[in-house]
């Protein structure tokens, strides 16, 4: 009689505990930084045994007064890809299975922006082909992600400057974040993803293109290892036509201020209330 | 004097538990085959379950287009059948109708396989299944209340907690000679009616806050859920009963089986009005939105894998209502079968596959890329359903006897017949 | 032509002599205040020349001027107009008397390094873009002194529109079939 009522006690103790700790603070992006530092180390050692190459991994914070945004110019796209690649080759996207994290759809100029009339696997000789326009999509870095409201570890957050980050070593893969996300931008490593030697780049961060393992979720993250270095994310620098345009929303010098101040502005999904900082404009 | 009693508890209990081995132990020819059968499903599974550990989840036909699939069609599924326990609880307890009182445990057996299925659904469907700690606080990061994924796994563990305990004590009293504490049992079976709403409510609001998919952003889908599980899990349950019957001395009234078909008839009366809401809203407003419900049950172009499931849930639904209805085929007990058959497999298809496919398909950016499970997933599949089969089995090889008090601990681990079953309760 | 590559590598030049910028037009055109104004000079690449085309005095400095509008048949044969040429013709933009200028409508000479004035004329709101960073390439920081091309780095002025592209490769559609490892 008396075990099991201390039996009951202790489990309805361990039921309230549970829900009681299960609400606290996000610890993981609060840990001390010698923690932090100790387990970059590890990680640094680790990726030198696995790709033979010295792999530098920063931590660097957000940049105080920040807040990231970028714009595209519609206009002036010509579908030629070339955005795709630089980032693949920038961020160690697996390439077999092949991951992109920037996905050009082909419209047709009669329909407009209609994703369910677009295409991703146009191959014509050349772009512009006659009669389209092209748009890329990738993460709209949201005000309010709908992928991290879901996240049962707490493993994907914005942070301050805006970039919505995945932690990949505590992303337990259930890719919940993908069925949340409206505009396709997640994307999960469901094998092994290899990355040629040669063409690995060793400048990574934590919480951007430093390889990830099997079975976890990726997306762009703005080039978190250049931006937070004040330099472009690497598909801005590469388009050859100029349609790409990125800065800090909270500096009114910046393009990005102009563009919205001046061009005609709008968002992809307006009416889910994502509010992306990925802006899409016609500069005509 | 708390210290002896502790000793002689843990006898008690060590006591309960040899006894229940010695159960499982001894069984006829059919029973060793049956397990041998599922002894060879799961180990179909776990080689399967290796090699996709090994590899990862490109062996499922899943890829970022579709990203949840046949694993979670599964969950979704075996979640109603856990909470369709309720149904048997609401009329024994509530409305104090005593030819339900006795199957009520079994309800909970059911259901406790059924959690167990879930829990192993969602682990082989994750990407990193060593990193399952993380959900668990202390230990990890449970990121409650924000994300109804985290809710779910406390309602699921909450709900499996209070039936293993309901289970386990009338088991344990039973063996012993003893009835059940009212006051202990009754307020968590009744508990476990609001829970069991609660668990698929929020297996529901897992797919229902999803703004980026419209074919689940839909405000019916609780109470479809709901609507859909009370009449699955019962038909496994009446067929089990039945079965019980007829091998076993388990006796149950003939109207305690007609009212549990009667309630699924309503329940299935639901499911179909809910699923013919949904379809006229989604036709006649004529939206984009359309394009899920189109490719489920016309196909988009070229694309039509999923078409005959579609149908076929809903003649096999549509059937089970009318075999359960009118009390005439209800109550013929060929026809009773039929229907739960029915029931059972026009459920599984419209709320497994047919609930996470169209729902991705296409996907947020317009693409089709049609899904339907790979060997490996059905292998794995097939496994953990050998599992919950086999432990709904083990469960019941020791429940019935003890409810039946036909086996009995004493002091000296004698067996011991007795005529009245105990279970029943006062 | 574009010679976008060198562009890039003559643009470290660029920035690293570029200096602070007015703030503030006193001609009080709406622009963000770090964009230059219409009076300040931009510090650009070394304009995009073929080989040994530069200086045009070289050759041009003994020659006769002729103004008459006619197609080339001695020289610059590999040129051909295709940019509003029903109206104009190369003289309207070269400087007649000083082949190593260029001129605007008003006959003010402008050096080659600040074409960007010529093309202003008529395509002001590219040349407003421009100047507030929003049209054209960017590259280097985003947090640091804007870097500047000029129009001709990707735009050849005598055929300003962009040829076709061959795109890179389609991404590989999903595939149920994994490869072996």
């Amino acid at each position: 009689m008396e075990t099991r009522r201390l039996f009951l006690e202790a489990a309805a103790g361990a039921a309230a505990g549970m829900i009681l700790t299960a609400c606290g603070p996000k610890r993981l992006y609060e840990a001390p930084r010698d923690k932090l530092k100790a387990r970059i180390a590890e990680m640094e050692r680790k990726y030198k045994e696995e790709y033979g190459k010295q792999i530098k991994v920063s931590d660097q914070e957000p940049i105080p007064g920040v807040h990231f945004a970028y714009a595209l110019d519609i206009s002036r796209c010509i579908g030629c890809r070339r955005c795709v690649y630089a980032c693949v080759a920038e961020n160690n996207q697996s390439r077999d299975p092949q991951i992109h994290w920037i996905r050009v759809f082909e419209m047709e100029k009669e329909k407009g922006v209609d994703f369910s009339h677009g295409n991703p696997y146009y191959q014509p000789a050349e772009v512009p082909a006659e009669g389209h326009f092209y748009i890329p999509v990738g993460c709209q870095q949201c005000e309010d992600p709908p992928c991290t409201k879901v996240c049962p570890t707490g493993a994907t957050w914005s942070e301050k400057d805006g970039i919505v980050v995945i932690d990949y070593d505590w992303c337990i893969g259930c890719r919940y974040c993908m069925a949340a996300c409206p505009y396709g931008a997640r994307h999960f490593n469901w094998t092994q993803p290899t990355i040629p030697e040669d063409e690995i780049n060793p400048n990574t961060h934590y919480l951007g293109n430093r390889p990830r393992p099997k079975g976890v979720v990726e997306k762009c993250t703005f080039c978190i290892q250049r931006a937070r270095q004040g330099r472009y994310p690497a598909c801005v620098e590469v388009c050859p036509v100029g349609a790409r345009k990125f800065g800090n929303l909270l500096d009114p010098d910046s393009e990005i201020r102009y563009i919205i101040e001046h061009k005609r502005v709008l968002v992809l999904k307006e009416e889910l209330n994502t509010v992306p900082r990925f802006f899409y404009f016609y500069a005509t | 004097m708390q210290h002896e009693n502790a000793v002689n508890s843990i006898r008690l209990f060590s006591g309960f538990t040899r006894g229940s081995v010695k159960l499982i132990l001894r069984g006829n020819r059919a029973y060793w085959m049956w397990l041998a059968f599922l002894g060879v499903l799961i180990a179909s599974g776990i080689a399967a379950y290796s090699a996709q550990v090994r590899i990862g989840l490109g062996l499922t036909a899943m890829r970022d287009q579709v990203s949840w699939g046949f694993y979670i069609g599964n969950f979704t599924f075996l979640v109603g059948v856990a909470a369709a326990a309720v149904v048997l609880v609401i009329p024994a307890y509530i409305y104090n109708w005593k030819p339900i009182r006795e199957i009520v445990i079994y309800g909970e057996l059911l259901a406790i396989s059924a959690i167990t299925m879930c829990l192993m659904f969602v682990l082989v469907d994750i990407g990193r299944p060593d990193r399952f700690w993380h959900l668990i606080p202390p230990f990890g990061l449970l990121n409650f209340p924000r994300s109804v994924l985290a809710w779910d796994v406390l309602v699921l563990n909450l709900y499996f907690l209070v039936n293993f305990v309901v289970v386990t004590h009338i088991l344990f009293r039973a063996f012993h000679g003893k009835h059940y504490i009212k006051q202990l049992v009754v307020p968590m079976v009744l508990l476990s009616v609001p829970m069991a709403v609660g668990i698929h409510t929020v297996t529901a609001f897992l797919y229902n806050g999803l703004a980026a998919r419209p074919y689940w952003n839909s405000s019916i889908l609780a109470p479809q859920f709901l609507a859909s599980a009370f009449c699955s899990g019962p038909a496994i349950l009446l067929v089990v009963l039945q079965l019980l019957r007829r091998f076993t001395r388990f006796e149950i009234q003939d109207a305690a089986i007609w009212k549990i078909a009667e309630l699924m008839a309503y329940a299935m009366f639901l499911n179909l009005f809910l699923h013919g809401a949904e379809a006229f809203k989604e036709f006649y407003s004529n939206t984009q939105h359309l394009l899920f419900t189109r490719y489920w049950y016309f196909g988009l172009g070229s694309h039509h894998t999923l078409v005959p499931y579609a149908w076929s849930a809903v003649a096999l639904n549509l059937i089970a209502f009318a075999l359960f209805i009118s009390p005439r085929t209800r109550r013929n007990f060929i026809l009773l079968n039929v229907g739960c058959l029915a029931t059972y497999a026009g459920v599984y298809i419209e709320k497994g596959m047919g609930l996470i496919i169209p729902g991705l398909t296409p996907d947020t950016l317009g693409e089709i890329y049609e899904y339907y499970p790979t060997l490996t997933e059905l292998r794995v599949a097939a496994g953990i359903f050998a599992v919950g089969f086999l432990l709904f089995t083990l469960m019941l090889k020791v429940a019935v006897p003890i409810s039946l008090g036909e086996f009995m601990g004493r002091k000296e681990e004698e067996l011991t017949v007795v005529k009245t079953p105990v279970l029943a309760g006062r | 032509m574009r010679r976008a590559t060198a562009a890039s590598a003559a643009l470290v030049c660029g920035l690293a002599t570029l200096g602070g910028l007015a703030l503030l037009g006193a001609d009080g055109i709406a622009r963000p205040p770090s964009a230059p104004s219409t009076q300040e000079r931009i510090e650009v690449p070394p304009p995009p020349f073929s080989d040994g085309i530069f200086p045009c005095s070289n050759c041009h400095s003994g020659m006769e001027v002729n103004r008459t509008r006619r197609e080339l048949s001695d020289m610059h044969t590999d040129i051909v107009l295709k940019h509003d040429e029903t109206h104009r013709w190369c003289l309207d933009c070269h400087d007649a008397t000083n082949r190593d200028f260029l001129h605007l409508a008003s006959g003010e000479r402008v050096p080659f390094e600040e074409s960007y004035r010529l093309c202003g004329q008529c395509h002001g709101e590219k040349y407003r873009d421009w100047r507030a960073g929003v049209h054209g390439r960017r590259t280097g920081n985003w947090n640091g002194a804007k870097g500047y091309l000029l129009c001709a780095h990707c735009h050849n002025p005598h055929q300003p529109r962009f040829h076709a592209l061959a795109p890179k490769p389609a991404p590989r559609p999903p595939n149920r079939n994994i490869s072996s490892k």
